[in-house]
């Protein structure tokens, strides 16, 4: 495998639940190896659907992809045993943190240990408190009682346990206040430039993630509508009126829907 | 009333560790289908059945092929783990994407396929198993404990010790409780649920074994031994069907409950007691005493 080869690539992927509704239509994008990619979109995009599919996880939700190709690291994702994905080094946060609540966080942690089944890595928990130090004062305690912030940082820290290649992260930001929602981003984007780990970053708060990614995608109704480089992306005027809520006044009445269509042709 | 007359505290003390140990019994069994239904969500209907094929295979290899004790144990617990995972494999995992219900159902059928299985082989008759425990009876202060039921209530404790130190500690322990909270989530860490799923079935078959040789070891083994799964129903939903230390306290509260009311009131009024309480938790605590708030009822 060449080192330039991104380490995910997604080729035109359609996603179908329950064999009836049609999530993702034709989906494409790539995360290069190192980088920090953020998937933008509006609630029910397809934007979680996809990060399923890559880590396997969609059958457990009766979904299926019916059609294209996911590649990690160059080998074909198949669904089904999303745990060995993970012990080959793609790690998923998932939405809504998902952290296990009545174990305590040093047992959330040994949980992520499996992910080195079968590897030469020994589990190294220190890491985790040292990006999260809040964390090491909290170890013995039930999970469920912590914050959401801590929660966030936990479901983070059981990557870090599991020492991934890529790292797959749904809505941290999700209900955390917007210091915190800081914070956790700054250790986000150290983890990235210290640990070399490449990520793929689906949020709803474009200006947040587009503070730390190096490429951006967006996406409506499953399929992506315009994509490029952060800086470009900041200065695109559609980008900024309908994601980063930046208002133009007066375009938005007269040419909203021509360049909303212009977007989805 | 005459059955009052002759009480004193030695029979009161007596009849309470008889029931202690009976209680020890339901509890190690009801650990067995806590396994199960913690890890998998699966409702077992099969695991009297499950005990008493565990009975008898040891009967197989103790009076069968004569082997002795420290050994016919180790290759029952084997046999048992090796059935629990084919029952998981052939019969539940092909069903578990499906409603709960049907799980339900097959293990049903489950006690009908472990009664013909054992019937066929060791035929309907009630059998005994070779004498293994130490006979002298044991005596706390001036209470006689009968030597079957002291040594059986000692190695049962032990057991459940074993399984309570395993889930606290012990890394696999950790893998099944993450996969009782979140399925989804423990796979997204790397534990591989499906192999979470076998190994509770084989972990509670073997724990099931070891308590239908305690069983049997006391009253005798035959097909129809499976019968005590009914009061092991009543110990885990008093309990709560996820929790080992419910399974713990209400099979010894239990135990001892109908052991006490039997003694009192006599036999006929065992049931209406545990039936009672079974009531009782229904109503005022529908997820049993220690088991987690969200879980369905049946
Ligand atoms: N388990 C599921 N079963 C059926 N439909 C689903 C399921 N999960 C998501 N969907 C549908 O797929 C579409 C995309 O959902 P999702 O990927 O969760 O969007 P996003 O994460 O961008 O908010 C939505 O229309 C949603 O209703
Ligand atoms: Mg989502």
């Amino acid at each position: 495998m060449s080192d330039d080869a991104p380490i995910l690539e997604i080729n035109n992927i359609e996603v179908v639940y329950a064999k009836a509704i049609q999530a993702l239509r034709g989906l494409s994008l790539s995360v290069p190896r190192g980088k920090i990619v953020a998937l933008l979109g509006s609630n029910g995009a397809g934007k979680s659907t996809t990060l399923k599919a890559l880590s396997a996880l969609l059958p457990m939700e009766n979904g299926a992809v019916t059609d294209g190709r996911l590649l990690f690291d160059g080998q074909p994702i198949l669904q089904g045993d999303p745990h060995k994905l993970v012990r080959r080094g793609l790690f998923h946060v998932m939405e809504g943190r998902r952290i296990f609540a009545d174990l305590t966080v040093e047992e959330n942690l040994t949980a992520a240990t499996f992910a080195l089944t079968g590897r030469a890595e020994k589990p190294d928990f220190d890491i985790v408190y040292r990006y999260f130090p809040r964390l090491a004062e909290r170890r013995k305690g039930i999970a469920g009682y912590l914050s959401g912030g801590e929660q966030q940082m936990l479901a983070i820290g059981r990557a870090l346990v599991a020492k991934p290649r890529v790292i797959l992260l749904d809505e941290p930001s999700l209900g955390l206040a917007p210091k915190l929602v800081e914070e956790i981003f700054g250790i986000i984007a150290r983890i990235n430039a210290e640990e070399g780990v490449s990520m793929l970053l689906v949020e709803q708060n474009a200006a947040v993630a587009l503070s730390i990614a190096h490429h951006g995608y967006i996406m409506e109704t499953g399929k992506i509508v315009i994509d490029g480089p952060t800086e470009r992306l900041l200065k695109d005027r559609d980008v900024q009126e309908f994601y980063l809520g930046l208002a133009h006044k007066s375009y938005r009445d007269i040419k909203h829907y021509k360049r909303r269509k212009r977007w989805l042709s | 009333m005459e059955r009052w007359a002759q009480l004193d505290w030695i029979d009161l003390v007596e009849t309470s560790l008889a029931g202690l140990g009976t209680g020890s019994l339901m509890a190690l069994t009801g650990v067995a289908f806590v396994v199960i239904y913690k890890a998998t969500r699966v409702i077992n209907l099969a695991i009297g059945e499950m005990m008493m094929i565990g009975a008898f295979v040891f009967y197989g290899f103790a009076a069968g092929f004569q082997l002795p004790f420290w050994l016919a144990l180790p290759l029952t617990l084997l046999v048992s783990a090796v059935v629990g995972g084919v029952i998981e494999r052939t019969m539940i995992r092909p069903l578990l994407k499906d409603n709960p219900v049907s799980v339900f159902m097959v293990t049903i059928g489950l006690t009908s396929i472990l009664i013909g299985m054992v019937e066929l082989i060791w035929t309907a008759e009630p059998r005994r198993l070779p004498e293994f425990l130490p006979q002298a009876p044991i005596f706390i202060g001036e209470a006689l404990v009968p030597a079957k039921t002291g040594y059986s209530f000692l190695i049962a404790a032990a057991g459940i010790a074993v399984m309570l130190l395993v889930f606290a500690f012990w890394r696999g322990g950790v893998a099944l409780r993450a996969t009782a909270t979140d399925r989804a989530a423990a796979s997204s860490v790397g534990i591989n649920v499906p192999g979470v799923f076998a190994f509770s079935w084989m972990v509670a078959a073997m724990v099931a074994a070891l308590a239908g040789v305690l069983v049997g070891s006391v009253g005798g083994i035959s097909s129809s031994m499976g019968l005590f799964g009914l009061s092991v129903f009543v110990v885990v939903i008093v309990g709560g069907l996820d929790s080992i230390v419910g399974a713990l306290i209400a099979g010894l509260f239990i135990g001892w409950l109908e052991a006490m009311v039997g003694r009192l009131f006599g036999g006929e009024f065992k049931l209406l007691a545990t039936f009672s309480i079974l009531l009782l938790v229904l109503v005022v605590r529908p997820y049993g005493l220690f088991g987690t708030h969200e879980i369905e009822r049946l």
